[in-house]
């Protein structure tokens, strides 16, 4: 019997490491060694319920597993073999248990591609990963065939660029690969900046080595012998078993030089990020790895003609790599029957916001946002109303519910106004204020400009103001052409990427929400209760039974009253804090 | 060489292969605006960030804008340079730039000279429907250089000079986003950093964000100070440039009108750098001989290759950088130097003047120089030698101010015995001028041979390393030339390796050497005005009676009646000087 | 900007001399080394800054540059009990700006600073990829998730006796 334990940032968070120790104490405690393996896997993706159990090969799925549990997990599922029924996920709908993971809502849908081996195998025993086929399709690659046959394969399967652009992947291999050069880089893109996004930490943290094989393989089809992985500093987990990879890959000599006999040689450096979002776009990250502040170059020439030191160099990211070794093993024409026409296998989203099954999840292209956020997701939190979901990151746009059909791939979150990016997906309810979320999209923005170019620099800055004056009520209905006008000068001038798409959650929510935008300016009203200086609080007398829970918690003491009598809110004082809206238990406080 | 077709603005243009639609453009007579671009192709200075989006044009099939400097040509492309979209993009980020940029036109240090104002002026910008926060810094006042930086807009320019050209480093890009600006490392003042004042920054910058300290209304005080005898001293390369600020042709030799100016503004002794410089050549000629001589006979303890101290950036670059190689150097003071030792003595004594009653003013093309002027050795009992220097914009600012026509003025000739000077003296001001003066004249009292041909071609041109071997009588001598001090430091690192060639080099901060100084009438990216600038200090010099230092009556008089001869001890007291560890000082400032 | 001179350990600076020396001196590992020394030196003050810029024989101005560009290398020094805020977008919309707002107030300085008794600091983080439990606040390792306005007094008792 196999216990995975979930292993991953999110998990660990929540006292994963705790569990996974008290497992095993038990195991041994029960001289179950030889039938109990306790195994710490990468992320599951089921986030939402963390941590996660899971039992194989009964298959059994628990959730919001604690520390304490394990002696029951041990003595009732490993030995007598009784599910724990109070550890079951319950189907938020039909309020049913589901032991199986299959059957959830969460996984029914989904296709793990680049996930495959995420929550299945222990991400830090290179065995594991030879077990799942790992280091087969480098073996191929290496021994049978030829660079550009590889490169034609990659082209066929239709593969894009899964950090953002959407960029075919094959064809940028061919032009790395056409540049001749002493020395060419292969550089994994492992800075994922789209807050809301974590599936390149999760790939890393839970298959590192799938990544490894996948830059073998690409340095192979272009002539590079060394690869780079650029990695915020701020992924300690992903790290820690990236370089634990690295070493085994090593000793296993399926890095380093005459790799299976081959004659081609390839290793793997560490780089790291500093926190700087820009670093995502591939010329300011190969600044940055040059020890540069990382600002973007202008294009071209790009990175495949003159990259890191000046060498003909290809930038990955780690979903994008994830998807490799699975193509070469299964061929081209299989991934391409994966997706929409120009869109090719599956993506990885980071499904989050107001929404039931927070995780990750991977779906064929071609799926559609309601079966995302209504099916896999399981609705809405609370039972609350669907209001926008966002893809994309401070990139894309707020999309409602007319584009909840629109099936996903680049070109259509391309033409609704939003993007795919790195595959955040945040959704919102109705307690969610849009203009309040463009500025937080723009406060990010501006936050992250690298400063080089005057639109991105400036312009950012002038429009998050705009923002907050309308959050404020203190704007027209006339500065929202400006404002308009504005966000197509800075997208239409910008030097890089992240300028020239940051103005889309203004258009987007512009385009989709004008009316709230309307509230705000013309009868300065936030419709959503959220703009501080657009609502207050007050209290409802004929809930109000005079319990004085908000006055004991108001943290400026602006609320007075009786014991058992209704209190009154000092106007004057209020920081709006949210304070005793949260602690009333009688619905007696109410946001207008 | 592969040529490509494309139309821009509806008209045809052929370019070659790899050239921006900047430059195409330009061949069609269209110039596309820009304010971070900058093209100083004689000194393969290319600067093109791409950062300022002004230069943005529409380019058919493409999905955003195009910034001109930095895109390139393809064939067939079709480009509009002022359709609605560029117009109104273009006109945006400008407005963008100036929300974040003071409103002090009128009473800016830039105003009339400013790039973003002329931009402004020509987009015909009214009304700024961006206010919002303004970035704020503290103003940093050196003695030679101000920063303003709330007025910085970012053009890079600064960056550039100091660290590819000058490899100075001291300016870098700091923070980012809106708070992103240029400035010296932790913020600190330029005085507090390893700034050579060399102004390169100052001259290449757009705005007023980086100015030299401005000394004309001490110096109309001092003109209209009774007590005070005021005397001026104009270096070789203002001569040079001054027409420029009059709108004349770069390259417009303006020495006599310029004499009958300051002559006209008040100074009771109008007198030329150059007689300094060819006294420079006699003390520096002599030590450049004397190691020379004594390296010949198998002195293994003198030191070569000598290296020319006229530049006062030069100089604080080697106190910075190369502390461990101060004997290298000539010990002879800059001319500005000498002329102020020299006119606070020699000339103060013969004209019955007290050193305190008189003021020594030098119009220099340089900012180093206002720096040079408060260095402590070059002050007897607190009072200075020079007591403040004024760029070449400075002194046109006052011709203006004192509402002298000056391209009416008649030519006048310099005041004597200081006025006086030879053609050796007047190519001071451009890169190579230095050392073919002393060749002139090291030749000559070396070999005891008259020199058939002054001119040494060798020597001249902008490359940035030039080298040439002199014949003196047998033996070759190697020169080396430097100018821009990142050139410098390649020179200088060669020495430290013990593998020089030379055995003597010179070098100057600025591109081109002082006619390119950093308070020259601005070129705005225009290195044909340096070139222009520098044909002009040749004819000068070829039209000169006297071509050699030595032969300058007024200086062998002051050897006779003052010096004694080169290098003898009230010469070393007056006209030589020592260096320091700026290093070492620096740490102690901390 | 720095006005009191930070004197540094001469076995740290040692340290710090043997990690440049590690990577070769090489000024294009200036980012490495500077990780390496906010580890030793727990931040980055001006006088470290000049260390680096020796070693790897590049200008100050340049380090500084690069330290001022990053947001994870900081030159102030962190409290003992660094708190980062998550402020990802799975966060704020659960909250976090809330919580944020909360931990200003009582500990009584903004973000990016440290409280007077060098206990506590405040920095934002963007993304840690724990989204599933929005809002998420780090005091050093530790990871809270779900953090109400009302918890964030129940994290700061849990450090009330530590230091």
């Amino acid at each position: 019997m196999h216990m995975l334990v979930c292993g991953g940032t999110g998990c660990h968070a929540s006292a994963g490491e705790m569990l996974f120790e008290n497992l095993k104490k038990e195991v041994q405690e029960n001289n179950l060694q030889d039938e109990v393996q306790v195994i710490a896997t990468g992320c599951f993706g089921f986030c939402e319920k963390g941590p996660i159990v899971k039992v194989i090969p009964d298959n059994t799925f628990y959730v919001q597993v604690e520390p304490k549990d394990a002696k029951e997990l041990i003595a009732e599922h490993a030995i007598k073999g009784r599910v724990i029924k109070r550890l079951l996920y319950i189907d938020p709908v039909k309020k049913e248990q589901i032991p199986d993971s299959k059957h959830m809502g969460f996984y029914k849908k989904q296709l793990r591609i680049a996930l495959r081996n995420c929550g299945m195998i222990d991400p830090e025993n290179i065995d594991e990963y030879l077990a799942a086929d790992g280091y087969e399709a480098m073996g191929k690659v290496l021994l049978e065939m030829k660079p550009d046959a590889v490169i034609q394969e990659i082209i066929d399967s239709g593969l894009r660029g899964r950090g953002g652009g959407g960029f075919p992947t094959g064809v940028k291999w061919q032009i790395a690969s056409k540049n001749h050069a002493d020395q060419k880089y292969v550089v994994c893109n492992a800075d994922e900046g789209d807050p809301g996004a974590f599936m390149d930490r999760s790939i890393l943290e839970g298959d590192p080595h799938c990544v490894l094989e996948a830059m073998v393989i690409n340095g192979f089809s272009i002539g590079a012998t060394k690869g780079l992985i650029y990695i915020r500093a701020e992924y300690p987990l992903a790290i820690k078993r990236l370089k634990i990879a690295i070493d085994q890959a090593r000793n296993y000599g399926l890095l380093g030089t005459d790799i299976l006999g081959s004659g081609f040689d390839f290793d793997v450096e560490i780089r790291y990020g500093a926190g700087a979002f820009v670093c995502g776009e591939e010329t300011a990250l190969i600044r940055s790895m040059e020890g540069e502040r990382g600002e973007p170059t202008f294009k071209p020439p790009f990175p495949a003609q003159s990259g890191y030191l000046g060498k003909p160099t290809n930038v990955n990211n780690v979903e994008t790599y994830a998807n490799i070794p699975v193509i070469i093993n299964k061929g081209a024409k299989w991934f391409a029957s994966i997706g929409t026409e120009k869109s090719k296998g599956t993506k990885v989203f980071a499904l989050a916001g107001k929404i039931n099954n927070v995780g990750l999840i991977e779906v064929p292209m071609g799926i559609t946002l309601r079966e995302v956020i209504f099916e896999i997701g399981g609705g809405i939190q609370g039972g609350k109303k669907f209001k926008a979901v966002q893809t994309g990151g401070p990139s894309g746009g707020c999309l409602t519910e007319k584009h909840l059909d629109t099936p996903i791939d680049f070109d259509n979150l391309l033409a609704v106004g939003s993007m795919m990016g790195s595959g955040g997906m945040i959704v919102m309810d109705e307690d969610d204020c849009m203009v309040a979320v463009a500025k937080f999209y723009l406060d990010f923005t501006v936050e992250e400009s690298c400063g080089k170019c005057s639109p991105c620099r400036v312009g950012n800055k002038r429009l998050y103001e705009q923002l907050d004056l309308i959050t404020k009520g203190k704007a027209t209905e006339k500065d929202l052409d400006k404002l308009r006008n504005l966000s197509y000068v800075i997208r239409d001038t910008s030097l890089c990427g992240l300028g020239q798409t940051s103005p889309n959650p203004v258009l987007s929510t512009l385009d989709n929400f004008r009316e709230e935008y309307l509230a705000h300016t013309n009868e300065h009203r936030c419709p959503a209760g959220v703009c501080k200086d657009l609502i207050r609080y007050e209290v409802i007398a004929e809930n109000c039974v005079g319990c004085t829970a908000c006055a004991r918690n108001c943290p400026v003491n602006c609320i007075s009253g009786e014991r058992k009598q209704v209190h009154v809110i000092d106007q004057s004082l209020c920081i709006k804090c949210n304070a005793c809206l949260e602690k009333c238990k009688f619905n007696a406080i109410a946001v207008i | 060489m592969e040529l490509i077709k494309l139309t821009i603005d509806n008209r045809t243009v052929e370019v070659e292969k790899g050239t921006t639609i900047f430059h195409a453009a330009k061949k069609l007579d269209i110039t596309i605006p820009t304010l971070c671009y900058m093209n100083l192709k004689d000194l393969n200075i290319e600067h093109k960030p791409g950062g300022c989006r002004i230069c943005v044009v529409e380019v058919e099939g493409r999905r955003n804008l195009a910034p001109a400097c930095a895109t390139e040509c393809f064939e067939g492309m079709d480009v509009k340079t002022h359709s609605v979209r560029v117009l109104n993009a273009r006109r945006t980020v400008l407005e963008l730039i100036i929300s974040d940029h003071p409103f002090d036109c009128l009473i800016c240090a830039k105003s009339g000279k400013c790039d973003l104002q002329d931009m402004a002026v020509k987009l015909g910008v009214r009304d700024i429907p961006f206010q919002g926060e303004k970035s704020t810094y503290k103003p940093d006042y050196s003695p030679a250089i101000i920063r303003d930086i709330d007025k910085c807009i970012m053009c890079r320019r600064c960056e550039t000079m100091c660290n590819d050209f000058q490899t100075v480093g001291v300016l870098s890009g700091i923070h980012r986003g809106f708070e992103a600006v240029v400035a010296p490392a932790f913020e600190r003042d330029l005085d507090h950093s390893e700034c050579t004042y060399c102004g390169q920054c100052v001259a290449v910058c757009p705005t007023a964000a980086l100015t030299e300290v401005d000394h004309t209304q001490q110096l109309i005080n001092d003109l209209s100070n009774p007590n005070k005898t005021v005397v001026v001293q104009t270096a070789p390369a203002v001569r040079a440039a001054l027409g420029e600020e009059f709108g004349m042709e770069p390259g417009t030799l303006v020495t006599g009108k310029m004499v009958a100016a300051l002559r006209q503004l008040g100074f009771h002794f109008v007198f030329d750098t150059d007689f300094a410089a060819d006294l420079t050549i006699m003390e520096e000629g002599t030590e450049m001989l004397d190691r020379l001589t004594r390296h010949l006979e198998g002195d293994k303890e003198v030191k070569l290759p000598i290296l020319t101290s006229c530049c006062p950036g030069w100089v604080n670059f080697f106190e910075y950088y190369y502390p461990d190689m101060m004997d290298i150097p000539s010990t002879a003071r800059s001319p500005q130097q000498m002329f102020g030792a020299i006119a606070k003595t020699y000339f103060a004594e013969k004209q019955k003047i007290d050193r305190k009653d008189m003021v020594v003013v030098s119009i220099m093309p340089c900012v180093a120089k206002k720096y040079e002027c408060t260095r402590e050795e070059f002050a007897t009992d607190g009072s200075p030698d020079v007591d403040y220097s004024i760029s070449t914009r400075e002194l046109a600012s006052l011709i203006k101010q004192a509402n002298i026509n000056f391209n009416l003025l008649p030519d006048e000739d310099f005041d004597k015995p200081m006025g006086e000077s030879t053609g050796a003296a007047v190519i001071f001001g451009t890169t190579g001028g230095v050392i073919e003066a002393a060749a002139r004249t090291a030749y000559e009292l070396h070999t005891g041979k008259s020199l058939e041909k002054v001119d040494f071609e060798a020597l001249r041109g902008f490359e940035g390393i030039r080298s040439a071997t002199v014949d003196f009588n047998g033996v070759d001598i190697n020169i080396g030339i430097a100018h821009g001090l990142g050139n410098a430091r390649k020179l200088l690192d060669e020495v430290k390796a013990g593998k020089s060639k030379y055995h003597a080099i010179e070098i100057m901060a600025c591109p081109g050497g002082c006619i390119g100084g950093g308070g020259q009438p601005l070129h705005h990216g225009d290195s044909s005005i340096i070139k222009a600038r520098a044909k002009a200090i040749y004819a000068e010099d070829k039209g000169k009676k006297l071509r050699k230092s030595h032969e300058n009556p007024d200086i062998i008089k002051l050897y006779d009646e003052y010096l004694g001869k080169p290098g003898s001890e009230l010469a070393h007291k007056l006209l030589h000087t020592h260096y320091f560890d700026k290093k070492a000082k620096q740490v102690l400032l901390d | 900007m720095t006005s009191i001179k930070v004197k540094l350990k001469e076995s740290d600076v040692q340290k710090l001399k043997e990690v440049a020396k590690s990577f070769n001196n090489e000024a294009g590992e200036l980012i490495n080394v500077l990780h390496k020394a906010q580890e030793i030196f727990g931040y980055l003050p001006a006088e470290v800054q000049e260390v680096v810029a020796q070693e790897l024989t590049i200008p100050v101005a340049k380090v500084y540059g690069v330290v001022t560009f990053y947001s994870f290398f900081t030159m102030l020094p962190r409290g003992r009990f660094p708190i980062s805020i998550c402020t990802g977008t799975a966060c704020y919309v659960r909250g976090a700006e809330k919580v944020l707002d909360e931990f200003k107030r009582i500990l009584k300085v903004p973000v990016g600073e440290t409280t007077a008794d060098g206990k506590f600091s405040i920095t934002c983080l963007r993304c840690v990829g724990a989204c599933g439990l929005a809002p998420v606040v780090m005091v050093g390792d530790k990871t809270y998730g779900r953090v109400t306005t009302d918890g964030v007094k129940e994290i700061l008792k849990e450090y009330e006796n530590e230091d």
